[in-house]
């Protein structure tokens, strides 16, 4: 039979996270993603490395509204960052994704050294390497994120996030401080390269840099990402190097926004146990952008972790 | 493929006699190529140059259809392996299982399960559209036991899973006209199966190891005389399905490989584990699946795999957009909020999604920015001033919202001044992000 094999010409970066003592940290173990010179466990056309690394979201304070099944899972711990930080590991996070709401000016207004107080526990409680995720409040992040980076000076976490219109404190702090960083866009390939080029005119490396396209949760909007992600892994591994950058998906806060998750079974009688459903959600998300080529999924739900590390552990196999 | 008129010119006489009254055989030729012109025009063209073209101008994926009246789905006919190129077009099926081997009363309790795997998303209907008999007894009579009690009662289009042709003929006695898929022949049953096929005017799966075992499977049944064919490769393993779904699109699409231009069936089953078959088939679905088939039936499993086929097939080309108007969440009474936002269905569910979670009965007017989210909405002047203004009165919100106050998206602060001066409302600035919303309502209108 004739070959039906693609010839892509170039590879995904390969980006590691984390830093061990030998490297200048404190991490335990360090995480690698990308470098996959095709789409999607196509093993048959190129190698496809690293399978996709699983981060576990946990906030710097207690959150509001988080429905039945998360609180079962987090509840008891989430007042105390280093608390949840374990919690997140025992489930088996490779990375955590700390994310600092609370610094944000509607939920809490916290200061900058309470954040960098946050992050240093977080760094004591744990040996995985750390995202950390601004509250998205241009002027708040602007003065967190430098401090934060500080304290995680030297453990190379994954910085986010740098947007085209507020791109340029992270960067230098990033660049300062030898963190990777994410790029932010919405839903849009031309915007996600400009962010790139915008962040590389600073000195910083194209291949410290994750791809962070925005996420839509299954059902409300899913499809754009998944789009958005085919589309730019397809230019990015035909020689585009502005989109060679492994991405990020937040498929956990978005998923668990939605009421197809989150709603009761009183208010849904024919949905059916929302101790399974949400978590599937969650899941089932993760596993359809898998295939455009997600390689760091930001996730919740315990169980939803766990089914969707079974799948990749096939896809490894 | 479709053909080019230049590809077409190199088939035609080139003798610009001008009988097809086109001037040239060039000019016929583009005139063909986009369908403005049958070949059947030019009195001199070659039996075997139409032949050709007959063959390049048939779809490259056979579009297959399982079922009858009501209870028909249609499959295959895809042009693109990536929807951003086109569109995906015919939704894949989804078929639930149910074993010949339960009692009576069992098949007809998880056949009426099935009919109520339906569902209300986003103001369209989502469901379960096949049922799949296993003959896992063996046994042709129970097996046409089963089938019956399943037609009976379930409105969707059937599967017959068995390897025995005995099975099949005795399950078309009493389905025949329900048009079901024979699931189906392989290597050794082939000649049976496809003359029932044929017969019953039904489709058919082929099933052999590996594609190859498949191009030749399919060749020998399109012999036989049966043209709609469902492909199973029987892959080991969710990397080799994945191969081999891949695969066999891209033979059809890019080398016009006609013994594999069908739509595929991949089948998951549960082995105890109730989320892997429903994470598999979704991997399956975005990647080139016609049909899953899955034992999984509860409500909570199914949701999220007709979610994920809505999504993948919904056509990029067009904005998703919702209705613009108020929208009513909960029972807001007269001292209810009023959020205005746009009518991009992505912006508007994230919204909708806030609101309900802060159980603060509301009133959203959605604004009608052609499909765009708030900030680009507003710098194309879609979302300003004078289209909220304007749609306030459209919609008489004054009707809902006697306080006369209204919330606007915190990314367009800039415009409350002038919508306060324009629409003689109070104009609250909200909060910047979808996500700020509950805590706003509850702390501002949950009285
Ligand atoms: S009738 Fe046929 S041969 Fe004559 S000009 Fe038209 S295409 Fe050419």
């Amino acid at each position: 039979m004739e070959s039906v094999v693609e010839k892509w010409t170039t590879k995904v970066n390969t980006i590691t996270l984390g830093a061990t003592k030998q490297m200048g940290g404190t991490r335990e173990k360090t995480v690698t993603v990308g470098g996959s010179s095709t789409l999607p466990y196509l093993n048959f056309e190129g190698a496809w490395p690293n399978p996709p690394a699983i981060a576990i979201e946990m906030w710097d304070r207690e959150p509001d509204g988080w429905p039945e099944p998360l609180a079962d899972a987090y509840a008891d711990v989430w007042k105390d960052p280093a608390k949840w930080a374990k919690r997140a590991v025992e489930y088996g996070a490779e990375m955590l994704c700390v994310t600092l709401k609370g610094t944000h000016p509607d939920f809490g207004n916290r200061s900058p050294d309470e954040a960098a107080g946050v992050v240093k526990d977080v760094l004591k409680a744990v040996g995985v390497p750390l995202i950390i995720w601004g509250s998205g409040d241009f002027n708040k992040d602007n003065d967190v994120m430098p401090r934060v980076s500080e304290a995680a000076k030297g453990e190379n976490c994954l910085l986010g996030t740098a947007v085209e219109k507020n791109y340029k404190t992270l960067t230098a702090s990033c660049l300062a401080d030898g963190h990777k960083i994410i790029g932010e866009s919405p839903l849009d390939i031309n915007i996600a390269k400009q962010v790139n080029i915008l962040i590389s005119e600073m000195g910083f490396k194209l291949e410290d840099i994750v791809i962070f396209p925005a996420t839509g949760a299954l059902g409300y909007g899913m499809e754009y990402s998944y789009s958005i992600m085919e589309r730019g892994r397809t230019a990015g591994l035909s020689g585009d190097r502005m989109l060679a950058q492994p991405v990020i998906c937040t498929v956990g806060q978005e998923s668990w926004r939605v009421k197809e998750a989150r709603g009761s079974e009183k208010d849904f009688p024919t949905w059916g146990d929302l101790k399974k459903r949400g978590p599937l959600w969650e899941a089932t998300c993760a596993a359809t952008l898998m295939q455009a080529g997600g390689e760091i999924v930001v996730m919740r739900h315990p169980d939803a972790v766990k089914s969707f590390k079974s799948l990749l552990r096939e896809f490894t196999a | 493929m479709a053909l080019t008129g230049l590809d077409i010119y190199k088939l035609l006489p080139k003798t610009n006699c001008g009988e097809c009254k086109s001037p040239t055989c060039l000019a016929f030729a583009m005139r063909v190529a986009q369908k403005q012109a049958s070949i059947d025009q030019c009195p001199h063209v070659s039996a075997e140059s139409k032949e050709k073209l007959g063959a390049a101008s048939a779809p490259p994926i056979q579009l297959v259809t399982i079922g009858a009246g009501d209870f028909k789905i249609a499959i295959g006919n895809e042009t693109v392996l990536f929807r951003h190129e086109e569109t995906f077009h015919h939704p894949a099926g989804i078929a639930v299982t149910v074993s010949d081997k339960l009692s009576e009363a069992e098949i007809g309790a998880r056949a009426d399960k099935i009919v109520h795997l339906i569902f209300e998303r986003v103001g369209m209907k989502i469901a379960v559209d096949m049922a799949c008999i296993m003959n896992d007894s063996g046994d042709p009579a129970k097996f046409a036991a089963a089938v019956k009690i399943v037609a009976q009662k379930a409105p969707v289009a059937l599967i017959l899973a068995s390897d025995n042709p005995d099975s099949l003929k005795a399950a078309l006695e009493v389905c025949a006209d329900r048009r079901p898929l024979l699931c189906g022949a392989n290597a050794s049953n082939y000649q049976a199966v496809a003359a029932l096929a044929k017969e019953k005017n039904c489709p058919v799966v082929a099933r052999a190891k590996g594609l190859e075992a498949l191009t030749d499977l399919t060749q020998k049944i399109t012999a036989a005389g049966v043209k709609e064919i469902v492909l199973e490769s029987g892959a080991e393993g969710v990397r080799q399905t994945l191969e081999d779904l891949t695969k066999a699109r891209r033979y059809a699409l890019r080398k016009s490989f006609r013994p594999l231009g069908y739509p595929m069936l991949t089948c998951m089953m549960g082995d105890g584990d109730s989320f892997l078959p429903v994470l598999k088939a979704a991997a399956y679905i975005a990647k080139y699946a016609g049909i899953v088939v899955t034992d999984a039936i509860e409500p909570w499993q199914l949701m999220p795999l007709l979610t994920v086929r809505q999504n993948i097939y919904t056509d990029p080309r067009k904005p998703l957009q919702v209705e613009p108007g108020v929208h009513k969440i909960g029972e807001p009474g007269s001292k209810a909020p009023l959020l205005i936002t746009t009518n991009f269905s992505l912006t508007y569910y994230t919204v909708e999604g806030e609101v309900e979670g802060s159980k603060v009965a509301s009133n959203i007017l959605v604004v009608d920015t052609e499909g765009t989210s708030v900030l680009t909405a507003w710098a194309a002047e879609k979302f300003t001033t004078d289209q909220i203004a304007a749609a306030m009165n459209k919609y008489e919100v004054e009707a809902v919202a006697s306080h006369k106050k209204v919330i606007i998206p915190g990314l367009i602060a800039v415009e409350s001044g002038k919508l306060q001066e324009e629409s003689g409302w109070e104009v609250i600035v909200g909060p910047k992000e979808a996500s700020g919303i509950p805590s706003y309502l509850k702390a501002n209108w949950g009285g």
